[in-house]
Parts: C-alpha cells; structure tokens; sequence
C-alpha cells in the first residue's frame, strides 16, 4: 500500500479541507463580488445615508401611496398562487397517471412554456390583450361586448399573465409528489370498501400536500418580486413593488429608498423562506409519527 | 347492481372532468406563444389574427438592423461565457460539497440557493449600483459575473443529484488501484457524472440567454442583451419584428429542449452500459 489511501477516503470524502476550499474558492469569490457585495451597499444606502437612519424603512411602510403598492404586491402574488394551484393541480394530476407519449407531450407543454423566454411569453399577452387584440377581436365576434375592453393595465391582466408564466412552478411539485404515491395505495382504499371520492379526499389529496406547498410558496416568492410581466402588462397604472424600485432607482435616482423597499421586499421573503423549511420538516415529522 | 353501476359512471364523470380540465390548462399553456407565430407572418405594419397573406417582412427587418443583430451576438457571447464558467465553477462547487471536507459547509449552501431565494429585481438594482461604480455596467466581464451567479444554484443541484446517483466505491476502487485525484475525476467521476454536467450547461445557456431583469439594469445605451433590446421595444413600440423574434426565439427553446433530451439520453445509455 502506497500514500496511506486513509488520510483520501475518510467515510467517503475524500478530498482534503484545503482542497475542498480550492475547489470552492471561485464560487466564494463570484459570491462575494457579485452578491454579496452589491446587496450589501445597497442595504447599507438605506439605513447609512447620511447617518444611521430607518427613515427610508418608514416613509416605504407608512406612506400611503407606498402602501398602497405593498398592498397591491401581496394581492395579486395571492391571486397568481390560488389561480395557479386549480389550474395545476388537474394537469398534474393527468401526468402522474399517464405514460409513454401521452406523459412525453404533457410535460413538453409544461416545459416548452418554462423554458420560453419570460419576454415572448409577456409579449404574447401584450398581443393577445390589446384593444384590437385576438381576445377583444373574439369577444366582438361572439357578440358578449360591441366595443373593445380595455384590458391591458388592469389587475386582471397581471394576474392572468403571470399565472400563465409561473404555472410550470406549480404543476413540477405537485406532479412529483403525485407521482410519488404508488398505486396500491388506492387500490387498497378501494378494497377496504372507499368511493372514487373518498380516495381522492382521504388518500390521494392529502398526499400531494407536500407538492402544492412546496409550489404554492414558489409562486408566491416569485410572484412577490416579478418585474418584467407586471411592468409591461400592468403598466404605472398597477404598478408591484418591483416596478416601484426600479422607477426609483431609474427615474428618482433615490438609492436609499429603492434600498428600504428592497430591505422590505427581503425581509417578506426570507420570512416566508424559513416558514417553508419549517413546513417541510413539519411534514416530515408529522409523516414519520 | 345498479348502485355499482352509478358508482362506475360518477367515477368516470369525475375522472373525465378533471381529464378536460387539465387539457384545456395545456392549451392555456401553449397557446399564447403558438398565436404569435403565424401573426409574425403577417404583411401588415398592424399584428392581426389570422394573417391576411404571408410575407418574410419581418423577418428581413430583424435581419437587417444592426441593434438587433449586435443585441443578439451580444446575448449569445454573454450566454456562452456564462455556460463555461458556471458549469466549471458549479461542477468544482458540488464536488467540494458531496466528496470533500468544506468548513462552514452549511453557510456555502445557503450562498448558493442565495440567488433563488432572493428576488431578481433586488439582485439586479444592487449589482447596478456596484457595478456602476466598478465600470462593470455594459461589459461582458459584468453580465457574465451577474448571470454566472444567476445560473449556479440550478448547475450545483443537476451536478449535485447526478454525484449522489453513482456508487463512490467506484472512485475509491480508482483511488487505491494509485490513480490520483485528477486521473480519478478525468476517467472515473466525469463520464459518470456528464449526463447532468451537460444538463446543467444547457441550462445554465438558456437562463443566460433569456435572462432580463438584470440585464435591464447592467446594460448601456450601446451594449445590451436581446431581452433588454425586447424590453424596450415592447415598451415603446409593439412592431412586428418582435413577432417575428418571438417566433425564433420558442423554436429555438424547442430545438435545445428536444436536443437536450436526445443528448441525455443518449449519455445515459453510455453510462449505463459502461457501469453494467
């Protein structure tokens, strides 16, 4: 035996600590320089500039025009999650059960859409929503309105937009968790005497549990801070706090403020973060017991 | 016997219903970017629905206009870079977390699904203040940092599950038949392991590729991404051209994701008939 292949093959691991650092120490870097850092100033331009101050954190969280975009944030991230899991949980629920092509063209039409460019998918709303657009051009031709609805720039708008963008976010857990459930589980509710209905209510639901939180609080953190599908599609008019940061970064050039609704926007979301790692090992409690 | 006769169609009724359901939720899925393609071969100046005559016009516009044809080698630069240096960097990253010894392990991890968890507009209003400062803003150095970072948390994860998946007994058997380290990850780990590093590359291209929100805030007046070229287009005026760019840009995403099946798959039969 050479080189004392012990010292390599500790339990599995076996590179050394300095080597595992070397072989860490480009991502700590990029870490550093390209996250880091950059939320680090800009954290510090909201509570430094000038002097140590939380009055960028009050005038985001009491002014009433602020508030109101707070507001607004929560309610359509709410809507887009509760939208998103009735129109995911059916189609995951069809792909957990089929196989073969018909799987291979479901999970195509949920992939296709996750991998499309949010900007396309945006821009076809924008084309399908317009005055004269497709959905206003249907609705004359059906006769359910005479003139053209405005519906770019609306609420409705947004929430239906990026629904449509964040819905693969929904259908991938909640598919995986269906999944997950073996056959016999049913087969043996049925046995001991359960309805269809009371399968899905006592059996199958209750499993894909686990899914629909997992995609509920991803849609709802992504949904939190969306830029681009609520920029374009809900214009100034309906504007999230995503949009209200950039407009003051590139319009009002106020770094400390658009600092304090960034610290806002964090704060939310690594709350709801730690919630979720907490939900998920919950589960794992309440399962094992 | 007729009780079990209802029970059997309400199971059917049911069954079916939530069937259609999840059609129609495809068609909702699918439908507003497949609208746009025929529209983008329209001859009108005004995008209509169903397109009254096919004409290129679009197209040649796309073709011939120096912004959009810089934006969009720009793009593909930034995508490329950003490829090679998160699939290096994300590839040394899982390996040190899965088969090394890194102190502070717990904290690397949390940096790494850092940018998942952190909203993009957040990410890309505080890169835009330090790299302003760092003349970074506009060059490629900048956007491939920023998109680097971006595209990590998925390249670890696919390394990460493609590292699990293989028997590290192989590695050991290498190790003490005197292989070293990198003769051991160049013939025994990488082969296993390059189904998901290939993966993750593709992955780590199209977030890249697509990515906008950052973009939007690193970019100048004369280097910009496609997204962000889109963006101010879309913004200011909803032309044709960017019917017919959408239209390439999702036949583009289908090419690479039946590509990447076909790659992975093929890669997987390798693997396993080289472990079998």
């Amino acid at each position: 035996m050479s080189a004392r292949p012990a010292r390599w093959l500790l339990g599995g691991r076996h590179y050394s600590e300095v080597a595992s650092l070397a072989l860490a120490a480009p991502f700590l870097i990029l870490a550093f320089v390209a996250f880091i850092l950059p939320l680090g100033s800009l954290l510090h331009e909201s509570l430094f500039l000038p002097a140590p101050t939380l009055a960028h954190y009050e005038r985001a969280v009491t002014e009433p025009v602020y508030l109101r975009v707070m507001l607004r944030t929560l309610r359509i991230a709410a809507s887009v999650t509760v939208l998103t899991l009735l129109l995911a949980w059916p189609l995951a629920w069809l792909m957990a059960r089929s196989s073969g092509l018909k799987l291979a063209i479901l999970v195509a039409s949920v992939l296709l859409p996750l991998w499309t460019s949010v900007l396309v998918r945006t821009y076809a709303w924008m084309v399908l929503l317009q005055k004269n657009g497709v959905i206003n051009q249907l609705l004359m031709g059906a006769g359910i309105t005479s003139e053209p609805l405005r519906l770019l720039y609306t609420e409705g708008a947004v929430v239906l937009a990026m629904s449509h963008v964040l819905l693969p976010f929904m259908v991938l857990p909640i598919f995986s968790a269906l999944r997950g459930i073996p056959d016999d589980y049913s087969r043996a509710a049925q046995m001991l005497g359960a309805s269809e209905w009371a399968t899905f209510r006592e059996v199958i639901f209750p499993l894909s549990l686990p899914g629909v939180t997992s995609g509920c609080l991803m849609v709802f953190l992504l949904a939190l801070g969306f830029f681009v599908t609520p920029a374009l599609i809900g214009g100034p008019q309906q504007m999230m706090i995503a949009t209200l940061v950039s407009q003051q970064v590139r319009e009002m050039l106020d770094w400390s403020f658009a600092g304090a609704l960034v610290g806002v926007l964090l704060a939310f979301v690594l709350l709801i973060a730690i919630l979720f790692k907490r939900a998920v090992r919950l589960d794992r409690f309440v399962g094992s017991a | 016997m007729s009780a079990q006769h209802r029970q059997g169609s309400s199971r059917h009724a049911g069954r079916a219903a939530i069937g259609a359901v999840a059609y129609a939720v495809t068609v909702f899925l699918l439908l507003p970017t497949l609208v746009i393609m025929p529209m983008s071969v329209g001859p009108e100046r005004y995008l209509r629905f169903p397109p009254n005559g096919f004409s290129l016009r679009w197209y040649a516009e796309y073709f011939g206009d120096a912004d959009w044809i810089n934006a969009t080698l720009f793009s593909l630069e930034i995508g490329v870079v950003t490829t090679i240096a998160a699939t290096v960097v994300g590839t040394m990253l899982a390996l040190a977390l899965v088969r090394g010894r890194l102190p502070g392990k717990g904290l690397v991890e949390l940096l790494v699904i850092g940018p998942v968890i952190v909203p993009h507009i957040a990410l890309a209003v505080a890169m835009f203040l330090v790299f302003e400062q760092l003349r970074l803003t506009g060059t490629l150095l900048g956007f491939a940092m920023a998109h680097t970072i971006l595209a990590l948390p998925f390249v670890v994860f696919t390394v990460l599950a493609a590292l699990y998946r293989f028997d590290a007994d192989l590695e050991r058997a290498a190790l003490s038949c005197g292989a070293g380290p990198l003769r051991t990850f160049r013939h025994v780990t990488l082969p296993l392991i390059a189904p998901g590093v290939v993966s993750a590359a593709l992955f780590a291209f199209i977030i890249s590729f697509d990515e906008a929100v950052v973009s939007f805030f690193i970019s100048n007046l004369d280097r910009k991404t496609l997204p962000r070229k889109m963006f101010e287009d879309i913004d200011y005026n909803v032309s044709p051209t960017l019917a017919a760019v959408a239209t390439m840009l999702t036949l583009l995403t289908i090419v690479a994701l039946v590509g990447s099946h076909l790659i992975k798959s093929r890669l997987d039969r390798r693997t396993r008939t080289a472990t079998d």
